[in-house]
């Protein structure tokens, strides 16, 4: 690849992701309308063609389409976190195999940087990628051709649409047209505030948003909006992000599957959160200065309200579960209050610094290579026979607050006891 | 029982090899440093392609003259083109199924390997996908 050879992206977007994955190893719901439950079975997050058919909204409330359901027999999962997230991993490095260049963006997108094969027929390789991801991985994917990744998340969107899955804006005859049937609110970065601001402005469309005045755009939107609008323009100004940027924080919080009333359970869910975030601190090889910890009851529902948090400084950097544990449990203690049912808590850690890089404390009494020897004993145990295998007491036993999957499908490819069966 | 054949292994591959296997600073050095291989992965030797190969579970014995026990575990590689005389996993009306593949003169059948079972004719109304082909039978003893 000369440096010299003008930028292509490709984004490739599985089509209804988990709903799709359901059906590699349930052939039987080919053809059947399929949804996808958030936590608890809360609200649908994926939906199969024939599901969005019959009307299921992205994000609605399960009880609100339960008649619907009924009507015509919609298959319903929870959600398989451990299914998609392999699934995911297939597909992008089935992807890794066409193009080395690629920023993985979501559990189902990825974009690729295609500059180095604009000697090829750009829309026959997306073709062969496509047809490659569907046989080895069983799961249908669009794509999306242009030279911006702004511009390829819109040809992606009409790939959807597309018989064959494939949209190459670069040979697209009639752009501005395409750029008309888009909704400004649609163009990737655009979100509700600016899209309503934008609306004010008369801009509806990203034809509109394209040749919109560029004093304008920066004074609103700032340079990131002008940004925005030379990639519809198609100047390259965003990159293939290849490694993801540092993390800022590492949270874990989660909706409970009933509502906790009790402060143990409070305690018990907590230590769960913290032992979770832990886990990707240390697989980071991060430590943690302060931590916030938070609860809230749910604002949905016409209880009494209460929500409050609390930050913590911890007095020396650490990745050491119990130790974090601890200085959570006192956190959620103080701003825990009697007679309301909670909804949802979390920890959430903050100013992460490198493990290896920790200030030593000349007061501090703890022997840190002990601790460390023994997370990494906690890590590889847990990693062999299955998360949860050795666990912190304080993290409970029965943990009737969490969430519930009553409809999830098994784990058909992690693990041994699950795997699809056949006859 | 009888060894047949001795397999000579094979060097095409290279492991990356620690730098001084025998003690230091003090002792003789390992005779064997020299020629260590690495140790043999077995998941290397059945999966070829990882990220397309899944791994099915039997029920049934129509399979059993291939060699193939209820309750076995079969290496799918659904990145190889399946052809004629493969044992191939397939999504037959909704059902996944291991079989022989046949395919002659636009005629597709799905033999079994089982007297007690008759082969399968796929007809056009049927809903038939190959889902990948069987590479391995790992059978527990």
């Amino acid at each position: 690849m000369s440096p010299a050879s003008p930028p292509v992206f490709a984004l490739v977007d599985c089509n209804n992701f988990y709903a799709s994955c359901e059906r590699v190893f349930n052939p039987r719901l080919n053809g059947q309308p399929v949804i996808v439950l958030s936590n608890n079975d809360g609200c649908v997050v994926a939906r199969s063609n024939e599901a969005k058919q019959l009307g299921i909204g992205m994000g609605v409330p399960e009880f609100m389409v339960r008649d619907t359901i009924r009507a015509h027999r919609v298959q319903v999962f929870s959600s398989n976190y451990a299914l998609y997230g392999d699934m995911s991993q297939r597909v992008m490095e089935t992807l890794q195999q066409f193009c080395p260049d690629l920023e993985i963006y979501s559990i189902d997108e990825a974009f690729l940087s295609l500059s180095g094969f604009r000697s090829k027929n750009l829309s026959e390789y997306a073709g062969t990628i496509r047809s490659t991801v569907k046989c080895w991985t069983g799961l249908p994917v669009s794509i999306g051709i242009a030279e911006t990744k702004t511009l390829s998340k819109i040809a992606g969107g009409i790939a959807k649409k597309t018989p064959g899955g494939v949209f190459d804006l670069l040979t697209c005859s009639d752009r501005d047209s395409v750029l008309n049937q888009t909704a400004a609110s649609d163009v990737w970065g655009i979100g509700k505030a600016r899209s309503q601001l934008l609306h004010q402005h008369g801009i509806h469309t990203a034809l509109q948003l394209c040749h919109a005045d560029e004093q304008f755009i920066r004074k609103h939107m700032g340079i990131v909006g002008l940004r925005l609008v030379m990639e519809l323009r198609g100047i390259s100004c965003l990159e293939l992000e290849q490694c993801p940027p540092p993390k800022k924080g590492i949270t874990c919080a989660r909706s409970f599957g009933k509502a906790i009333t009790q402060l143990h359970e409070m305690e018990e869910a907590v230590s769960n959160y913290v032992t979770r975030a832990a886990e990707k601190l240390r697989a980071e090889e991060l430590a943690v200065t302060t931590l916030t910890v938070f609860l809230h009851t749910n604002q949905f529902k016409e209880v009494e309200q209460y929500s409050n948090s609390l930050t913590l400084k911890l007095p020396v950097a650490t990745d050491t579960t119990h130790e974090l544990i601890t200085a959570a449990l006192q956190g959620i203690r103080k701003i825990w209050r009697d007679g309301y049912a909670y909804k949802k808590a979390g920890v959430m850690f903050v100013g992460l610094v490198p493990a290896s890089r920790v200030q030593a404390d000349l007061f501090d009494g703890k022997d840190r290579t002990r601790s460390k020897k023994l997370m990494a004993a906690l890590d590889s145990i847990n990693e062999r026979f299955g998360s949860g295998t050795l666990q912190y007491a304080s993290s409970g036993i029965a943990k009737e607050w969490k969430a519930t999957f009553n409809r999830r499908s098994p784990a058909f490819t992690t693990s041994w006891d699950e795997l699809p069966v056949a006859r | 029982m009888t060894v047949e054949t001795i397999y000579a292994p094979d060097l095409a591959t290279r492991y990356k090899l620690p730098i001084f296997l025998g003690r230091l600073p003090a002792g003789f050095p390992s005779p064997a440093d020299d020629y260590l291989e690495g140790k043999l992965d077995i998941t290397k030797h059945l999966v070829k392609h990882p990220a397309a190969t899944f791994y099915v579970r039997v029920s049934g014995d129509s399979m059993i003259g291939a060699g193939i026990h209820s309750g076995d575990l079969l290496v799918v590689d659904r990145s190889l083109e399946a052809k004629s005389g493969n044992v191939i996993v397939a999504a037959l009306d909704g059902e996944l199924t291991v079989k022989r593949l046949y395919q002659k003169n636009g005629l597709l059948r799905l033999l079994p390997e089982n007297p007690d079972y008759q082969p399968i004719e796929i007809k056009l109304q049927q809903s038939f996908e190959i889902w990948g082909v069987v590479t391995s039978v790992i059978h527990q003893l």
